[in-house]
């Protein structure tokens, strides 16, 4: 199970790359290998408002399907075209070549709540 | 599945088990002022004979095509059913059984439902179809909803022509939804206006719906209409109330439609008082996701085997829950059916002639009540089988008089368009023959006076 050590993470196991006031936004490694093959990826529009807590998208495996919830707030400046017809990429390379969207973060105080990496290993830890 | 009664016994020991005194304590959260405290007010039961003797009164009351010279048509269509149908659907396993899902003991359930799925996207030159939804109206609507979550947009334009039952079902299921609702008028040749299509679409347009042919039997140009709309980045769903008429018309998928609904009634179902009707619902690959319904897949299994299974049930309510695709989570099993066992008896060939025959006899009778003196086809447009007819003189008067000859001449169309008081919609069929339509032409003549 990989954990980079550069980003943040949720409780939601959601991966967060912040890089000023833009963040990059994926689901992680433990999240991918609970929801098996993964078959298919909803994500919002460019230009969409995602909100703190709310879901933007879905992701659908072969096991489950499951909401994917915004990590803060923002706008959505990018989303990962490839992931509609190659949703496997969230399997292959979490936190890589299956990010999912771009958020131009609004509330800076939002990242309070973020996760580090030793802080969300113990949280999977836990959850057993 | 048996009708199996409670006995005394029985009903005692579920008490029991669940620790109740009688079957009055399982209402006690119901406050006692909201409780029916005496016996309905029901006459006395009737004895066998009696009952089927009051029934069979009750029924005599009913006008069907057996007894009446019926040109009705405007949604629910009087077509030859071949007695095979009957035969077959009224096996128990069929009629008793609701919504058998299971693969693994409901295969030749599902093996039929994919077979009429597949014979639905074969007429409507579609990809996928579910397997049914409860009529033509209610697809309607569902395709309106499912134009909005495919598109990401909230407005939809409605043709003025389109069915105006489809119209109000659409209306009442968008009431709460936020999405704007927009008609489109129909031109002189019962065709929509192209122009007001071009000025009411914009980037927020998420479809246009148009009856093919449409409510009063025209039949619409949808190539030019889907060229239209997806230059926009809309959809174009066409409404099919008629789908006899596909035996003839280039398919809508053919034309570009992104989605197709309709009516299945007229593939080996009577034309009767509220239905049952059967709904058609077909897309395109791209957005199945966006679906509605159940969906039955081909597969195969451990061993190598064919096999169905329902396939893509995460769109469904029982899995997604509130973000579900549709409320539906049933399907119309018996009527889809007794609409694969009707397409299946016709065949490619058959139904491409029952069309036909329902081309020239509608034609025929077009022609012949166009001569009467004061009566006019309002709409230029081509038709399929049914026709506005409009005339000079009273028309209810003349509908009423027929009426008590025990012909029905046609649907008023007052009722649905109040600039139409004077015009009704006449349908023929392949059950019509020539001296049938010979007798309407005869009973409309000076009707007009």
């Amino acid at each position: 199970m990989e954990y980079p050590e550069d980003l943040k993470y949720t409780e939601e196991h959601e991966w967060l790359l912040i890089e000023n006031d833009l963040v990059t936004v994926g689901i992680t490694d433990f999240a991918q290998d609970a929801l098996g093959d993964v078959v298919f990826v909803e994500l919002p529009e460019e230009g969409d408002t995602v909100d703190f807590g709310k879901a933007f998208g879905v992701v659908e495996s072969v096991k489950a399907v499951s909401d994917v919830y915004a990590p803060l707030s923002g706008e959505v400046v990018e989303v990962n075209d490839d992931l509609p017809d190659t949703p496997e990429l969230v399997n292959t390379s979490p936190y890589e070549d299956g990010w999912m969207i771009k958020i131009r973060l609004t509330d800076p105080s939002e990242l309070d709540s973020l996760l580090d990496v030793a802080a969300y290993k113990e949280f999977v830890e836990e959850q057993g | 599945m048996r009708y199996i009664p409670h006995t005394e016994e029985d009903v005692r020991q579920m008490l029991a088990s669940i620790g109740v005194k009688s079957i009055e304590d399982l209402f006690e959260e119901v406050p006692a002022d909201l409780r029916l405290d005496r016996d309905l007010d029901l006459p006395e039961a009737l004895s066998e004979s009696e009952l089927l003797r009051e029934l069979q009164q009750l029924a005599a009351v009913n006008a069907t095509p057996s007894d009446y010279l019926s040109f009705l048509g405007g949604g629910a269509y009087n077509h030859f059913i071949p007695s095979v149908i009957d035969q077959l659907v009224s096996r128990s396993e069929f009629y008793t059984a609701y919504t058998p899902y299971q693969p693994e003991i409901s295969q030749g359930t599902l093996q039929a439902v994919f077979e009429y799925q597949t014979l639905i996207c074969q007429l409507t030159g579609m990809d996928v179809s579910n397997a049914s939804m409860y009529d033509g109206a209610s697809a309607c609507a569902e395709a309106v909803l499912m134009s909005t979550r495919a598109t990401r947009k909230k407005k939809v334009l409605l043709a003025g022509s389109l069915h105006p039952e489809y119209r109000q079902t659409v209306e009442t299921y968008c009431r709460y939804l936020e999405i704007e609702l927009q008609e489109i008028p129909y031109l002189q040749d019962g065709r929509i206006d192209p122009e007001a299509i071009t000025s009411s679409l914009d980037d927020k347009t998420a479809a246009l719906i148009v009856g093919y042919p449409n409510f009063f039997g025209v039949v619409e140009d949808l190539t030019s209409l889907a060229e239209t709309v997806h230059a926009k980045g809309a959809l174009l769903v066409t409404a099919v109330p008629e789908p006899i008429a596909l035996g003839l018309l280039k398919s809508p998928g053919e034309c570009g439609a992104d989605i197709v609904i309709g009516e299945g009634q007229s593939f080996g179902m009577p034309v009767s008082f509220g239905g049952p009707g059967v709904g058609f619902f077909a897309a395109r690959q791209k957005t199945v996701r966006s679906m509605p319904g159940r969906l039955v897949g081909a597969t195969t299994d451990k061993e190598g085997k064919n096999g169905f299974v329902l396939t893509l049930a995460t769109r469904e309510q029982h899995i997604r829950r509130e973000k579900a695709t549709s409320n539906i989570c049933s399907n119309q099993g018996m009527c889809a059916l007794m609409a694969n066992m009707y397409l299946c008896l016709l065949g490619k060939k058959g139904i491409r002639e029952v069309a036909e025959q329902n081309l020239a006899k509608a034609e025929y009778a077009k022609e012949a009540i166009a001569s009467l003196p004061g009566f006019s086809i309002q709409f230029g447009g081509p038709t399929f089988n049914e026709f506005v007819v409009s005339l000079t003189g009273d028309l209810a008067k003349l509908l009423a008089k027929l009426e008590a000859e025990k012909v029905l001449a046609g649907i008023p169309l007052a009722r649905f368009f109040s600039d139409m008081e004077n015009s009704f919609l006449v349908c023929a069929t392949e059950q019509h023959r020539k001296e049938d339509i010979d007798r309407l032409v005869d009973a409309l003549k000076g009707g007009a006076a």
